[in-house]
């Protein structure tokens, strides 16, 4: 019934606005565009300003490639070791933010052995935002050298990779903080990346996901698994990877949110944090504003045919 | 002054008027930042050739801190980020305060966002300082970086061990080992500085050939062995697809049309004949699948927008004005 009342209320609203434009054409073909990006600033500030007061979030059904993901981590066992790739910069952090957040505390609530490390320069600046942010308050007991470490930042993009997946110490002889790598507890045994149970790469572009699959999953199909979440931009060019040599993606915000409902719904509890609903937080404002773009795009078509129906005539 | 311009004043001023008044009239203010400090302290227990540094705490109980010279201890405040949940509640005496240099950090980060913002209504000074302020620290963090984290430990780390150890790196092992091999990229790397010089440009053209060359044929093999050879492996699925013995529809469905979308779009790039008969047909389904595909990007691309305004939104309503608290850091404010 509700879905009829929906679907009748947009079919309603669409002829009114096919009305509506028609009537106005001009009015329509010659708005200032600014009025457009107004629009849709309002459009994203209200449900960030409503959900951020009332903290209510959408429900959030997940799909198969966010499932596998969650699935693949949920295979691993206590003290398996994961290499957290964190390829992004403040640039990509409200799509990749909620991931590498709920990816940090997913591993933390499993108790797996954390490597980070970042081939883009503010990379580090992430991880150790995330060790800040996750697991420093929430996992006090965990102890850094032992359950989790900071590889750090290294230029050379999928050189980097292509070196580590065979010998890590010929790149890495310090942790990020300038610690020996022999001297970590955790770096024990390791002398590849191919020793890790598994990769999360979180990636914003180049170098990400893509060289990652190139470099480190390729080569090494029975060593190296690894799983992703990635930028909507790059989403496209990496579903062909699926499901052979990526078992799983989180594509945009959408994805980061649907793996955020599988993470929380069974380990949130309760009395969960803000700061891991951030992901379906972000979902209210994409519904709103994706309202308005397919009005808009509807309107536009409108005027497109309304224009060339006029030429015709004339 | 144009009617645009005049409004534009108005509305900056109201807007100026409106921050003051909540920066400055309400109980609790705006855009605060608050640290927990805590002190650290290091006595090096050992002597000159074999420093031994412990922490204060852990210090034995025979060794007498207070008497160990200035020279030999070390000691500075660790700070943590908090909050103005976490100001108010701590009890007398707590480490928690208030951080000028970070709430200084807030405003500019706000006024920066607003900035770039400003450039949708139309290209101003103010956009212009933003994007100029942005490529030059990123200019030079890349620098700082690069020279730090790669040069340092990768280059004269493996050529002068011992030189790096006691100079910036006292965390590099004792068995890092000098390694001559990298006196060659040593000399590529000066090679290609030839460049700036104005004379003998040329030089810089064989390192650079070196580096084409090299990355040309990584990057082929790469390419051909997971964007090739196992995309042509993966586009080979069966077309009845069986679950547990019973008929699959949708994965069989699926299967289908990634078959038919494959042939399509390769018909497409096929000119060697021309698109006419069933060959244009099939372009003609290839270029449905790929503006199909084109929509799916540009769609995520649009989500993706959205998720960046939606962050510096929430980041101006929460860390600045104090508006909204979904992560309860100022005990709902």
């Amino acid at each position: 019934m509700a879905l009829l009342i929906t679907l009748g209320a947009t079919a309603g609203f669409l002829v009114l606005l096919t009305f509506a434009v028609r009537a106005r054409t001009e009015f329509f073909k010659n708005l200032d565009r600014r009025w457009i990006f107004l629009l849709m600033l309002v459009a994203v500030a209200v449900p960030v300003y409503v959900i951020g007061k009332t903290k209510e979030t959408f429900p959030e059904k997940a799909l198969p490639k966010a499932q596998a993901v969650f699935d693949v981590i949920e295979e691993l066992n206590e003290g398996d070791k994961v290499l957290l790739a964190f390829d992004f910069d403040p640039g990509s952090e409200g799509e990749l933010g909620p991931m590498a957040t709920t990816f940090a505390y997913h591993c933390a609530t499993k108790k797996l052995k954390m490597y980070f490390i970042a081939l883009w320069p503010i990379g580090r600046q992430m991880i150790d935002d995330n060790i800040a942010k996750i697991i420093e308050p929430d996992f006090p007991e965990m102890v850094y050298g032992v359950d989790y470490m900071n590889l750090g930042f290294k230029a050379g993009n999928e050189g980097v990779i292509n070196v580590i997946v065979t010998d890590i110490k010929q790149l890495y002889t310090t942790d990020a903080y300038g610690t020996d790598i022999a001297a970590i507890p955790m770096m024990e045994g390791i002398d590849s990346i191919q020793k890790m149970d598994l990769i999360i790469n979180v990636s914003a572009g180049y170098p990400g996901t893509k060289e990652w699959v190139q470099y480190a999953v390729t080569p090494f199909p029975h060593d190296i698994r690894m799983v992703a979440g990635c930028t909507g931009v790059q989403a496209p060019l990496l579903y062909p990877y699926i499901p052979q040599q990526l078992p799983g993606l989180l594509a945009a915000i959408k994805g980061a949110s649907e793996y955020e409902s599988l993470v929380i719904n069974k380990y949130g509890g309760d009395d969960i944090s803000g700061k891991y609903l951030e992901a379906q937080r972000r979902m209210g404002p994409q519904l709103v504003a994706h309202v308005l773009m397919v009005l808009l795009i509807f309107a536009g078509n409108i005027i497109f045919f309304v224009e060339r129906k006029r030429e015709a005539r004339s | 002054m144009s009617r645009e311009n005049t409004i534009w004043l108005i509305v900056f001023l109201i807007g100026a008027v409106m921050l003051f008044g909540r920066a400055m009239f309400t109980e609790h203010g705006m855009a605060k930042m608050y640290v927990e400090e805590s002190p650290r302290e290091f006595v090096d227990l050992g002597d000159e050739e074999n420093p031994d540094w412990v922490s204060i705490e852990e210090a034995p109980e025979y060794v007498d801190v207070s008497a160990i010279p200035a020279d030999h201890r070390v000691s500075w405040k660790k700070q943590r980020t908090s909050n103005y949940g976490e100001f108010v509640q701590q009890p007398a005496g707590g480490n928690i305060q208030f951080s000028l240099a970070r709430s200084i950090g807030v405003w500019l980060a706000a006024l920066l966002t607003l900035f770039v913002l400003s450039f949708l209504i139309k290209d101003n000074p103010f956009y212009k300082i933003a994007e100029s302020l942005f490529v030059g620290i990123s200019a030079a963090y890349w620098m700082v970086v690069a020279f730090w984290d790669q040069i340092v430990p990768n280059l004269i780390g493996k050529l002068s061990p011992t030189f790096v150890r006691n100079w910036a790196m006292p965390g590099l092992g004792e068995d890092a080992r000098q390694e001559l091999l990298y006196l060659i990229p040593l000399i590529l790397g000066l090679m290609l500085l030839w460049r700036l010089s104005p004379k003998g440009g040329w030089i810089s053209r064989w390192p650079m050939a070196f580096f084409i060359g090299t990355f040309c044929g990584l990057r082929l093999i790469r390419f051909l062995q997971a964007d090739f050879l196992l995309q042509i492996r993966a586009g080979i699925d069966p077309l009845y697809v069986t679950e547990g013995g019973v008929f699959d529809v949708w994965a069989s469905l699926a299967n289908v049309i990634l078959l038919i979308g494959v042939l399509s779009c390769l018909v497409y790039f096929f000119f060697s004949f021309e698109h006419k008969g069933i060959v244009g047909k099939t372009a003609k389904l290839g270029i449905w699948f790929l503006m199909i595909t084109f929509g799916a990007g540009f769609a995520y691309t649009v989500m993706g927008r959205i998720a960046l305004l939606a962050i510096r939104l929430e980041f101006l309503f929460d860390d600045w004005l104090w508006l909204i608290d979904p992560t309860d850091k100022r005990l709902g404010i």
